[in-house]
């Protein structure tokens, strides 16, 4: 029995004992990443296609470089470039893939499910790299591996994720990846941005930021995407940054050594300001290194790694 | 320890495997004439203990420290699109500069030869040693490639159905080398 599934669709629902594996094969991956040559020769022959229908620069390149350091071969396909724009339907986009051969392909998709209808549809192993506003669970997995890489654990920390949770397919990574790792998860965001029922997670809601910094271990703050301004969600910028906005006063609220993180691209001046997010307690620049640690590890258990002592 | 097994000789006891240990640790030294530019890899897993033990004895014997690093050689294997499922990622930690130095590597038991041709690419991609020898504790015969052991703990002629165990006090809470017959579980 493979120990993971043959995709990885979501955190929802993974266990915790296959969330550490990932993370201590992640571990490992970093040693890779440290190294003057950034190569081993593990994935050679496999082949690994990039389908991005939204624009990415850091996942997408992340996932490129966690295959090519692996030795696979990487393939990009972007929406713009691709038969998408010609009318192809994802299934028969899928079709097509299968018939390259590819070995896994990586999917971000507008669409929520998105992941899970091209994984139904093929035989190789799919990685959701952000699909609508439901999943993006490598972006989860390497906040869990930084989080577990700074502070030695995840269980019983306080991990506060502010902003835009009603769009972030991060924060639901996040929220069910630090719950399954016993981490409690405090949420806090304009009230237009909170959707609706989510304390069944097990998150809890918080309407003033203070609140939920209070004493955090961890700050996850979110991208505001600037397009949602025009929906009236949110009246201006410059009060976005006034209530929801990280700066120097409101973390020092948090835990002394709090993390603060991002999952990036960030907007300076908005959810985080200039000196906290290049601060010392800022952990983003890592976040991005241990992303291609931790999408090298996934490469390596989809196409079947995992199990225990093999003869040698 | 997994598997049933049938234990069919004790080739080196507690004290068998010492004074092989000290053997390979003096003729570490006598070959490279010192210790200078020296050091160990284990590769994981019983190779690990295996070279912290003869880093102390060559530290008893000589005075000198000598580096000692960690290989996982996983993700080198040339079976992984062989295998059904691919075996765990471990760390390997060496963190000393490989070029320019004298590497011996260390592993419990030689077999086929393809463990160490995984250990000799991942030790090059750190960089490149000035030489690498190979010191095991067991060679049981059986290569599959041309690739011969520098420091023999112990020869022993086996027959390819039988299996050959390192038990180390650090990993397995006993320590003796036994041949035995059935499961593959090493």
């Amino acid at each position: 029995m493979p120990i993971l599934k043959k995709d990885m669709l979501g955190l929802e629902g993974l266990q915790g004992d296959k969330i550490s594996l990932i993370l201590d094969t992640a571990a490992s991956m970093k040693e890779i990443l440290g190294r003057q040559i950034k190569k081993v020769p593990t994935l050679r022959g496999k082949t690994v296609v990039n389908m991005f229908y939204e624009p990415s620069t850091r996942t997408r390149t992340s996932f490129e470089l966690a295959s090519k350091y692996l030795s696979a071969d990487a393939v990009n396909i972007s929406a713009s470039t691709s038969s998408a724009v010609k009318g192809e339907s994802l299934g028969d986009t899928a079709a097509t893939i299968a018939a390259l051969g590819a070995d896994v392909v990586v999917l971000r998709h507008p669409m929520a499910g998105a992941p899970l209808l091209l994984a139904r549809s093929v035989k190789c192993a799919v990685i959701n790299a952000g699909d609508g506003a439901h999943e993006h669970p490598s972006q989860g997995l390497l906040d869990l591996f930084t989080v577990r890489e700074k502070k030695g654990r995840i269980e019983g920390l306080q991990v506060a994720v502010v902003g835009d949770v009603l769009h972030s397919r991060v924060a639901r990574s996040d929220i069910w990846g630090f719950t399954q790792m016993g981490a409690s998860v405090r949420l806090c965001g304009p009230s237009t941005m909170m959707p609706a029922e989510i304390e069944q997670t097990g998150a809890i809601c918080f309407t003033r930021m203070e609140e939920a910094l209070e004493g955090a271990d961890v700050v996850i703050m979110l991208r505001i995407q600037m397009e949602r301004q025009q929906q009236g969600l949110f009246p201006g910028v410059r009060e976005y940054a006034r209530l929801f906005g990280l700066n120097h006063k409101k973390l020092a609220l948090a835990a002394p050594q709090a993390l603060v993180m991002h999952p990036g691209p960030i907007n300076r001046g908005v959810e985080i300001s200039h000196e906290v997010a290049d601060g010392v307690q800022s952990v983003i620049n890592e976040q991005v290194t241990n992303g291609v640690a931790v999408r090298m590890a996934l490469l390596y258990l989809l196409t079947g790694g995992g199990m225990s002592d093999v003869a040698h | 320890m997994p598997g049933d097994y049938k234990q069919k000789a004790v080739i080196l006891d507690r004290e068998g495997i010492r004074r092989a240990l000290t053997r390979i640790a003096h003729e570490i030294i006598e070959r490279n004439k010192g210790t200078e530019n020296l050091a160990l890899i284990g590769i994981r897993n019983r190779g690990v203990p295996l070279a912290a033990r003869l880093a102390a004895r060559i530290l008893q014997i000589e005075g000198k420290e000598v580096p000692v690093g960690t290989l996982d050689i996983t993700l080198y294997r040339d079976d992984l699109s062989t295998l059904a499922n691919q075996p765990l990622v471990r760390q390997t930690e060496v963190h000393f500069p490989v070029a320019g130095k004298t590497i011996v590597l260390v592993d419990d038991v030689m077999f086929t030869g393809r463990t160490i041709r995984a250990a000799l690419d991942a030790v090059i991609d750190l960089g490149r040693p000035r030489l690498i020898q190979l010191a095991v504790l067991v060679d049981r015969g059986h290569r599959e490639l041309p690739i011969r052991s520098d420091y023999v703990g112990k020869n022993v002629p086996t027959s390819k159905k039988e299996n050959v165990s390192v038990l180390l006090d650090e990993t397995d809470g006993d320590e003796k080398v036994v041949i035995t017959e059935g499961e593959n579980f090493y």
